[in-house]
């Protein structure tokens, strides 16, 4: 629809270039490399018979000529004015900053990441001194208790999450009892399945996939909803007016987590021992009532002593993980992804860290 | 399909949203709600070629709403928008880039790609659309855009984060311009910067639509920028446009919202910070 740009050269009076055509942007094409190209010299560039200059025309025209200190002619008023716009608009800048050399880069991001570690485990040791201190206020002066963002915090993070933790548990317990039945038959011992599942779920891997569950579920969430709010300037606003952003959103979200943690650690180990003995009863052909009579004689109660102690540890190292990483969200939207992502795993990491911890530590103690 | 303002205000026929002529932008009885609330209501509007439109209204009588219908960004209930002559509520995808890339939008937040630098934001449409334009062109295209906004060179390789608020609009004002539109939109592109920048954005935006022939279509709640640098207002009032004119035009109505907006407190002074620039710039 538009004559694409063109010129013409002619050597007359110190050479001009003629041009021709729409210079914009839409049809300007490969005419800033035949511009380039164009034989020498020229003293004058005539863009009278241009149609319709834009700012990418009128650039292109206006480097040429400084470049070869040639002068502009033909110009219209609007047009004179358009020039005049990019001339003055002729800085160079840097689109991105200079990058240094991939050594020199490389060790510069190892060193970021080894005073990052640092940082984050100072911030969060800090962070988790901070909670307690806004809990040992909050027992100083139980009205500022916020009741009901704890219960809110409550339903999200443990009645909600029922069905998904039942529904892992359950697959876990028939997965446990399967693998270990196939094993245990070569010994013709199926019947320690049942030992198998019982103390397994219970003791670990009930409050451990919990404790994932929930870092996934919950702690991102934490993450993600704090560092929102501080993008929002949200928490700057409560400082302001003077409420405590630990007690009114930390707190109420590691005392849910805390609570809940057990609760639901319990709930995913029962639902892990359903399983497993579905599958002995289909498979197996031990009926429930043997199964239920054998857990009892084969799983000591310190077991669920154990995995009860474990779940609040690990409760409240994901929601501290989680606000902690929400509330180091600055400046831009992005970091609410990372932080978020930083969150989940860091949680999931000192849980498990934790949990080998207290492996060793209640062998050691002779729960075993 | 072009239903008449339903009941015309007195003595306001010339005032009409309508036009006889030749549009750029053409909306025809818009209806736009979400849920039980209707946003607009049988809402028409024309913008001429190469004027400055300033569309005002009281908080949520869907100024932005109507914006982002016409940008394809809020798909209405109802009605026919044609922008460049071309249906844009039903025109195939292709026609719709060939479309978009003839118009800039200036969100309110200035809407810059947090992970990409100022220079590079201003690249991005280029890139989209002419990938054929080599690396060095592209960065002195960003450089005279990034400049012409007023924004100083050492701008180019910051972070969205790291500038201030008038320094974003200025950003997305660049980016925005980076395909040289025929048609701008900006959604109160001075809220929330100083007098003096607000005012350095109207002369901004004045010398562009000046040089570069656009047409603008300003959203805005700063009478100091109605005067100074809009051909004509469109009311929103009542879920449609009630009267399309210039200030003086609008001033000889009798519609309440209207008197109070450009009579109040505020909009008296406008009028005398206008005069002094009017006199101003004659005395010079």
């Amino acid at each position: 629809m538009s004559a694409p740009a063109d010129f013409q050269h002619d050597v007359a009076n110190g050479g001009t270039l003629r041009f021709t055509g729409d210079l914009s942007l839409r049809s300007i094409g490969d005419l800033p490399e035949r511009l380039a190209a164009a034989p020498g010299p020229v003293a004058t560039l005539d863009v009278s018979g241009a149609q319709r200059i834009d700012t990418v025309g009128a650039w292109v025209v206006h480097r040429y000529a400084r470049d070869h200190g040639a002068t502009v002619t033909g110009l219209g008023e609007n047009t004179r004015h358009l020039f005049d716009q990019v001339a003055q608009a002729d800085h160079p800048i840097e689109a991105k900053r200079p990058e240094p050399g991939t050594f020199a880069r490389l060790l510069g991001e190892v060193g970021e990441a080894v005073i990052q570690a640092f940082r984050t485990l100072y911030g969060l040791l800090g962070f988790m001194g901070g909670t307690v201190v806004a809990f040992g206020r909050i027992l100083g002066n139980p009205r500022a208790f916020r009741f009901n963002a704890t219960v809110h915090r409550f339903e999200v993070v443990g009645v909600q999450s029922l069905g998904i933790i039942g529904l892992m548990s359950f697959l876990i317990g028939i997965v446990i009892a399967q693998q270990g039945a196939v094993q245990l038959r070569q010994f013709g011992a199926e019947v320690f399945t049942i030992n198998l599942v019982g103390r397994i779920t219970l003791r670990e891997l009930g409050v451990l996939m919990t404790a994932i569950m929930v870092a996934g579920r919950s702690g991102s969430a934490f993450a993600a909803q704090i560092g929102t709010m501080k993008l929002t300037e949200e928490i700057d606003a409560m400082r302001t007016i003077g409420v405590s952003p630990m007690e009114a959103l930390v707190l109420p979200r590691v005392l849910a987590a805390v609570l809940m943690m057990p609760l639901l650690a319990f709930y995913a180990s029962l639902v892990a021992i359903i399983g497993g003995g579905l599958l002995c009863w289909i498979s197996l052909d031990i009926p429930p009532i043997t199964f239920i009579q054998r857990i009892r004689e084969v799983v000591p109660m310190t077991d669920l002593y154990v995995s009860l102690v474990k779940a609040p540890v690990f409760g409240a190292i994901i929601a501290i993980a989680g606000c902690f990483q929400g509330m180091q969200v600055e400046a831009d939207a992005e970091q609410v992804g990372t932080r978020t992502t930083t969150a989940v795993v860091q949680a999931i990491f000192l849980v498990i860290v934790l949990d080998a911890f207290f492996a060793v530590f209640f062998t050691e103690v002779g729960w075993n | 399909m072009a239903t008449a303002p339903r009941s015309a205000r007195p003595g306001s026929p010339r005032l009409s949203p309508i036009l006889d002529g030749d549009a750029v932008i053409r909306v025809r009885a818009l209806r736009n709600s979400f849920g039980e609330q209707v946003i607009h209501d049988g809402l028409d509007l024309d913008v001429r070629r190469g004027e400055i439109i300033g569309v005002v209204g009281g908080s949520g009588t869907g100024k932005s709403v109507l914006m982002r219908s016409i940008i394809g960004l809020q798909v209405p209930d109802e009605g026919s928008i044609e922008v460049f002559g071309e249906p844009v509520l039903e025109c195939d995808p292709v026609e719709a880039i060939d479309i978009r890339r003839r118009w800039g939008v200036l969100f309110q937040g200035g809407a810059l790609f947090s992970t990409l630098t100022v220079a590079e934001n201003v690249q991005v449409p280029l890139r989209e659309f002419y990938p054929h334009l080599g690396q060095p062109l592209l960065d002195e295209i960003a450089a005279y855009k990034v400049v012409m906004t007023g924004l100083s060179p050492d701008a180019g390789p910051k972070y969205p984060a790291e500038l201030s608020g008038g320094m974003k609009k200025r950003a997305g004002l660049a980016r925005s311009l980076a395909l040289d539109p025929e048609l701008l939109f900006l959604d109160e592109p001075t809220a929330g910067l100083d007098p003096i920048g607000a005012a350095a954005f109207d002369e901004l935006t004045l010398s562009l639509q000046r040089t570069l022939g656009l047409t603008v279509f300003l959203i805005t709640h700063d009478l100091d920028s109605l005067y100074a640098i809009c051909d004509r207002v469109a009311v929103l009032a009542d879920k449609r446009v009630i009267a399309v004119g210039t200030i003086d035009e609008l001033l000889e109505l009798d519609h309440p919202w209207i008197q109070e907006y450009f009579n109040g407190p505020r909009g008296r002074a406008a009028v005398t910070s206008a005069a002094t620039a009017a006199e101003k710039a004659q005395g010079v």
